[in-house]
């Protein structure tokens, strides 16, 4: 950790000028909370490959960029905003841009009675109590180096709170823009979901990078399922290829609630997704599935922890990753299996598709069960694409790279068919295939 | 006379380094019907693929002009848009894709490069349907995978009708008729019928004769041991069937048992 040590010092020096200048109006809680992140950052230090869970991925660009904290944001206007979005037409929509809240970008149709969907900046006494409980108890800070910096910035963010029997039917759009400006800057993004007793909401997280510049997103989300609660969630990574880009999503889940997550991954030079869920109480299913597609020499790793704390829960993960290039994917899962958390179903599954001779993945699911009822299984396939059907393509009258084209897609339609909503069904479709364009000449070639 | 849609000159082929087809001669004309008879290990199948252009089945010798070019130069994709089609012993099954999609990117890459637009979602729906008349199938199979989890028969069926839509000068048919059941070689075979037309030239390879009882061929060719070593009417059909292959072996080649017809 030793050469670390200037990069370290420089976020301390940062840290030191976002406490003194981010004074505004937070809670004391929030400022406590910030305050042991930082020590426990600075402290901590970042992980290298020699931690376990990071054995395949090496975040060693990412510590030994000084990235500069993104103390204001640039204008963006609702223009260039337009096309990121429009697919969705969203009716209620939180954007931020390096990780400040854009009320210009927002917009917030008439919601239920008690539905809170609004920036952390901005909570009021009222929302400071529903926070409370859950801002920082579902995503360590303690023993994870990202989360800590992320709790050490902690300054704006998204709140998304919806009370016991409460449904919001249109989906609930979380944007983060990055767009830095002359310099490699670092944002800190934070969403917190708390979805009360049988609440019912659909929530789309994006991050999108707006230039092609090298920047870091540094994102953490919690989001708590109260009993019966159901939360839909979908992940859209658009970062640029240059960008870092991690993630910590923390699920926590109480009785016979529903957490299901679909996400896309494809932007970064690297960019890691971490998903930790707890099934706390009986009878609450976790699905997780999620499709990375990397290209060039972009690193893409997917860490997944499922916990099965009590008895009866169901946890599906289905992840499948498409790589040409360079490319290095990761897929490390875990499930464990409490002593006490009898017919426990769970499966885990993930499949790879190599486009070129040089794309590596490296998957390891693992299981790890202490109770005796269960159901567990576990899979892993790594393969290229089948010459027999791109000569069945071909025979047809499409050439090699449209025939390659179409079997990737076909590839990735399998997981797509699983998600809900058609509009986003089609945009994550669409934006496959538009990474199948753009990347099918250079798979070829490489 | 019609005109020459196929000629195939001492055509020598091998597959996986093997020597396969040992000069094979045969010329197709617009509107004819032929079928090609053989046991197993008669070069067959890699007639269909050399004509096809699949990797690894590689023309040693000879040459094969199709209406007029250099068959063999053209890559596969070339091959279909110039009109030939395959329909596949074994069609592949493509999980992620539905008969729909599929049909649809061929035609349309086929029409990209004829210099026509692509069909739009109304045009191409009223011409499948069409189709699906013409070729009297039950259609409940477009909106599923690719030959996904299909039986033999739907697999054949689909290929016939994407013969249909696709509407080639010259259509290859790889044992099509292999592993059906009556009615599916009834279906099939009524297709095929279907789409004889005075401009389209068919080559029918089979190892039985059963299908040219529902297909009746202009000319019949036995191909044994990589030569066509007869060729004849339909009648040659009847009498390949009643005796085998046996009669028609060359001295010195290797005696193939024909296969017991179950």
């Amino acid at each position: 950790m030793k050469e670390m040590g200037p990069v370290i010092d420089h976020y301390r020096s940062d840290w030191l000028r976002f406490q003194r200048e981010s004074t505004g109006s937070m809670p004391e809680w929030i400022k406590r909370y910030r305050q042991a992140a930082g020590t426990c950052f600075a402290d901590m230090g970042f992980p290298t490959s020699h931690h376990e869970e990071r054995r395949y991925t090496d975040v060693t660009p990412v510590m030994e960029t000084p990235f500069a904290f993104a103390w204001h944001a640039p204008e963006i206007s609702k223009g260039e905003a337009e096309p990121i979005v429009s697919w969705v037409g969203p009716r209620h929509q939180l954007t931020f841009v390096n990780g400040h809240f854009a009320p210009s970008l927002s917009l917030l149709h008439r919601l239920p009675q008690g539905v809170i969907v609004g920036s952390l900046r901005d909570c009021d006494e009222a929302s400071s109590s529903l926070l409370e409980p859950h801002l920082g108890r579902h995503a360590w800070h303690e023993d994870h180096a990202f989360v800590a910096l992320n709790a050490a910035f902690l300054n704006d963010g998204a709140f998304l709170y919806l009370p016991a029997k409460m449904a919001v039917e249109e989906p609930i759009l979380v944007l983060f823009l990055s767009s830095p400006e002359g310099q490699a800057t670092i944002s800190h993004p934070r969403v917190l979901v708390v979805a009360g007793p049988s609440s019912q909401a659909t929530v789309i997280e994006g991050y999108v990078g707006m230039k092609g510049d090298c920047y870091f997103t540094n994102a953490v989300t919690e989001v708590v399922l109260g009993e019966e609660a159901v939360v839909n969630h979908h992940l859209l990574q658009e970062e640029s290829q240059a960008a870092y880009h991690i993630a910590t999503l923390a699920v926590h889940q109480e009785r016979n609630s529903t957490f299901m997550s679909h996400s896309l991954a494809l932007g970064g030079a690297l960019a890691r997704i971490e998903v930790h869920g707890l099934l706390a109480d009986e009878g609450s299913t976790c699905t997780l599935r999620g499709l990375y597609a990397a290209a060039g020499r972009q690193h893409v790793d997917i860490h997944t922890r499922i916990e099965h704390a009590r008895r009866r829960c169901t946890s599906r993960q289905l992840y499948n990753g498409i790589l040409g290039g360079h490319a290095r994917g990761v897929f490390d899962g875990r499930v464990l299996v409490r002593q006490d958390a009898h017919k426990t179903d769970a499966s885990q599954t993930n499949k790879n598709l190599l486009l070129s001779e040089d794309a590596v993945v490296h998957s390891t699911p693992q299981l790890e069960i202490f109770a005796d009822d269960v159901k567990c299984v576990h899979g892993t396939t790594v393969g290229q694409l089948d010459p027999d059907a791109l000569f069945y393509l071909r025979s047809r009258g499409l050439d090699l790279e449209d025939a390659r084209r179409v079997m990737t897609q076909a590839f990735s339609s399998e997981l797509f068919g699983y998600i809900g909503p058609a509009r986003i069904r089609d945009r994550f479709t669409e934006l496959l295939s538009q990474w199948t364009l753009r990347t099918s000449s250079e798979s070829l070639s490489a | 006379m019609p005109d020459v849609i196929l000629e195939i000159r001492e055509l020598q082929a091998s597959a996986a380094g093997k020597e396969i087809l040992r000069g094979v001669n045969l010329t197709i004309r617009a509107g004819e019907v032929h079928a090609v008879m053989g046991p197993n290990a008669s070069g067959k199948s890699t007639l269909a693929y050399v004509l096809a252009g699949r990797e690894g089945y590689e023309a040693t010798a000879g040459t094969v002009r199709y209406a007029g070019n250099d068959l063999l130069a053209m890559p596969s994709e070339a091959r279909a848009r110039a009109g030939l089609f395959l329909a596949f012993q074994y069609p592949v099954e493509i999980p992620g894709m539905t008969t729909l999609q599929f049909l649809k990117a061929a035609l349309n890459s086929l029409r990209k490069h004829r210099g026509l637009e692509e069909l739009d979602a109304i045009d191409f729906l009223a011409l499948v349907r069409e189709r699906v008349q013409l070729l009297d199938v039950d259609a409940d199979f477009l909106n599923r995978p690719l030959n996904a989890g299909f039986s033999g028969g739907e697999k054949k069926r689909n290929e016939i009708l994407q013969m249909a839509f696709l509407d080639p000068k010259l259509a290859i048919l790889a044992e099509t008729d292999s592993g059906l059941d009556i009615d599916a070689l009834k279906i099939v075979a009524g297709g095929v019928n279907a789409l004889r037309s005075q401009d389209r030239a068919m080559l029918l390879i089979t190892h039985y004769q059963r299908l040219l009882n529902f297909v009746v061929p202009d000319y019949v060719h036995v191909l044994l041991n990589g030569r066509i070593v007869k060729s004849g009417g339909k009648e040659l059909a009847v009498r390949v069937e009643e005796r085998g292959y046996g009669w028609l072996e060359e001295p010195g080649d290797r005696i193939f048992a024909p296969k017991v017809t179950p």
